[in-house]
């Protein structure tokens, strides 16, 4: 086959159009795979608010909860634990809670609405495992000035009793309190905010 | 049209083929006309073990398949069952478990053979390229493996090293739950962890493989003494120190296959758990996303790595120092300075620093799987400062150590 008489403006048009129209489309064809990889649905639907008779939980007692499949804890702290908070201060991370890992509603030395009742997701802000509930104190094995807290199992993070992180462990911020509400004095509804009137 | 007679002069049945299809050339060049060097030896076994342990893994790997379920809610009562009640269903799992953990220990020893005689250096950059690819893949496979019994430690370990992408600035927490389908790892994690675990990624394992092997039989292998046997031919071309791989190399490999089948058929008999190490405790236990396992450590593979991870008090840089431990063996072929390639002719220097990073990488294994403490952190530290220093320093003392002159042929003794 000659080369005479062709056309290379022509040819390379085509080839230019050619690749970018097929680029283009390899690229949109792209998109439903990896979108299908987003949580579906059921998934989405499954993230309802649930509701937790708190009544019934003594003072020093944790009770855990799932919402959206990660544990919520309901711990009644006693006036002692709420005394260790001050205590614990100068070692922590953010003491006073200024990243927004708790609703405005909650951003207070207890970090919760009502100061004796903490809500928190029991899931550590490292990597996602739930720590332990260690109320005993002194524990010289997990800090030199432990006042009872939470302390993570995996690469051992450690909380004090209203989540509030301490300084050189791997989790950088506070455990997070989900949104709540009180429906009255002893029902919480979580995944639903606290309004003005309440 | 008629079939040009093909260059191997077969005739016959296998001439037939060999008109059609490379049959004997493939043979020739791959096998038994591989001129390899003559003075292998054991630590040598370890990439055919590599093959023998990969074929393992698929064969194992496409029997439990036909009995497993990859559904949270059944996946832990099916392996119950491949255990229990599928006839030696529990000897295929425990060949497969057993496998996982001796490819690491098989893929660990070929690369430190590797690191010991400058396999990585030029001109076989890429084959090292292709076994750090290969590594990643195993390290993948490995992990996703692991999840599908869905037990306590599958669960949280997928919880953990999926939220390791979390620490990623800005999208972090949305590739997270991209990459679970799910607000938590959940069914829909599980089901496509053992879609990459059976289809995707051991398609790009043997494909890596077979691109390990290309490159291989493209340069030639290296030896203990890392010098080119290429360099002296005879009149044949065929190199001095060079003996083909079959018969000699093939017989040499089956019996470092026979003593690798007595130890690892051992432990898959009569210790299958190894001690804990191969199958850990909490693993016995059914998942359960409320409660984190008291102890939660990966498997022993990834302790060094984990524990660099754990090493550092910052979320973001301890993952990127995870995984830049990782990256960093892909450099090597261009931090090696040294004029030669072998240890057998490296100076001082280097051979303190590979035996402090072979203490390290041992160290950072053994307290990357224990619990948390002060000293383990601390240990752990210097582990991560070695591990590092040794790849990083590397230009620099690999230049000023004081070499030995390499021979011109390879060291070898008839035996």
């Amino acid at each position: 086959m000659s080369n005479q008489g062709v056309d290379h403006g022509r040819r390379r048009f085509l080839t230019l159009t050619t690749t970018v129209v097929g680029g283009a489309g390899t690229v949109a064809a792209v998109w439903p795979f990896l979108a299908s990889l987003k949580p579906s649905e059921r998934a989405k639907a499954l993230g309802a608010p649930v509701t937790v008779d708190v009544g019934k939980i003594e003072p020093g007692q944790r009770v855990i909860v799932a919402w959206r499949g990660k544990p919520v804890w309901f711990v009644r702290r006693t006036p002692e634990m709420l005394a260790s908070l001050p205590k614990v201060a100068a070692d922590l991370r953010d003491p006073e809670s200024k990243e927004p890992q708790q609703p405005e509603y909650a951003r207070n030395e207890a970090r919760s609405i009502k100061p004796e009742l903490l809500v928190m997701v029991g899931s550590c802000t490292h990597l996602g495992c739930s720590p332990t509930f260690r109320p005993d104190h002194p524990a010289p094995e997990i800090d030199a000035n432990w006042q009872g807290g939470f302390y993570c199992p995996c690469h051992g993070s450690k909380f004090d009793l209203a989540g509030r992180v301490y300084k050189s462990v791997p989790a950088p911020l506070n455990l997070l309190v989900p949104p709540h509400r009180y429906k009255d004095d002893h029902t919480v509804v979580v995944g639903e905010d606290q309004t003005e009137a309440a | 049209m008629a079939i040009i007679p093909n260059p191997h002069k077969t005739t016959g049945f296998l001439g037939w083929i060999d008109d059609r299809f490379p049959l004997t050339k493939l043979w020739k060049d791959h096998i038994s006309e591989y001129y390899a060097p003559k003075n292998f030896n054991w630590w040598y076994t370890f990439g055919s073990l590599a093959l023998l342990v990969l074929v393992n893994q698929l064969l194992t790997g496409i029997f439990l398949t036909m009995h497993y379920k990859p559904d949270a809610a059944q996946a832990w009562h099916s392996v119950e069952y491949i255990m229990r009640d599928v006839p030696w269903g529990n000897i295929i799992r425990y060949l497969h478990s057993t496998g996982a953990s001796a490819f690491f220990i098989v893929v660990y020893l070929h690369m430190y053979r590797g690191l010991m005689y400058g396999s990585y250096k030029k001109p076989r950059e890429l084959i090292w390229i292709f076994g750090c690819l290969i590594f990643l893949a195993l390290m993948a496979e490995a992990f996703c493996g692991y999840v599908l019994p869905w037990g306590q430690m599958s669960y949280w370990g997928a919880q953990v090293i999926i939220s390791l992408f979390g620490a990623i600035p800005v999208v972090g927490p949305d590739l997270v739950v991209w990459i679970q389908g799910d607000y938590i790892p959940s069914d829909a994690t599980l089901n496509r962890l053992f879609s990459l675990h059976v289809v995707a990624i051991p398609f790009v394992l043997v494909g890596l493989v077979v691109a390990h092997l290309m490159a291989l039989h493209e340069v030639g292998s290296n030896n203990p003494d890392g010098i080119e046997i290429k360099k002296k031919k005879d009149a044949n071309g065929i190199p001095l120190d060079g003996v083909p791989f079959h018969p000699y190399y093939t017989v040499k490999d089956i019996l470092g296959v026979a003593v690798f089948l007595i130890v690892f058929l051992g432990v898959v008999f009569f210790a299958p758990d190894g001690g804990g190490y191969f199958l850990e405790k909490p693993n016995f236990q059914e998942a359960n996303p409320m409660v984190t396992p008291e102890h939660i450590t990966p498997a022993w593979y990834f302790g060094a790595f984990y524990a660099i991870l754990r090493a550092i008090p910052d979320k973001l840089l301890g993952v990127v120092a995870m995984f830049g431990a990782v990256l960093i063996l892909f450099a090597l072929p261009w931090l090696d300075r040294s004029p030669v390639k072998s240890i057998r002719y490296k100076g001082p220097i280097f051979k303190t620093a590979l035996a402090l990073f072979t203490l390290a990488f041992i160290a950072l294994s053994y307290f990357g799987m224990q619990a948390p403490t002060t000293l383990g952190t601390l240990i752990s530290r210097i582990g991560t400062a070695i591990y590092f220093g040794f790849f990083l320093l590397m230009p620099f003392y690999s230049k000023i150590d004081k070499t030995k002159p390499e021979p011109e042929r390879v060291t070898y003794e008839a035996h």
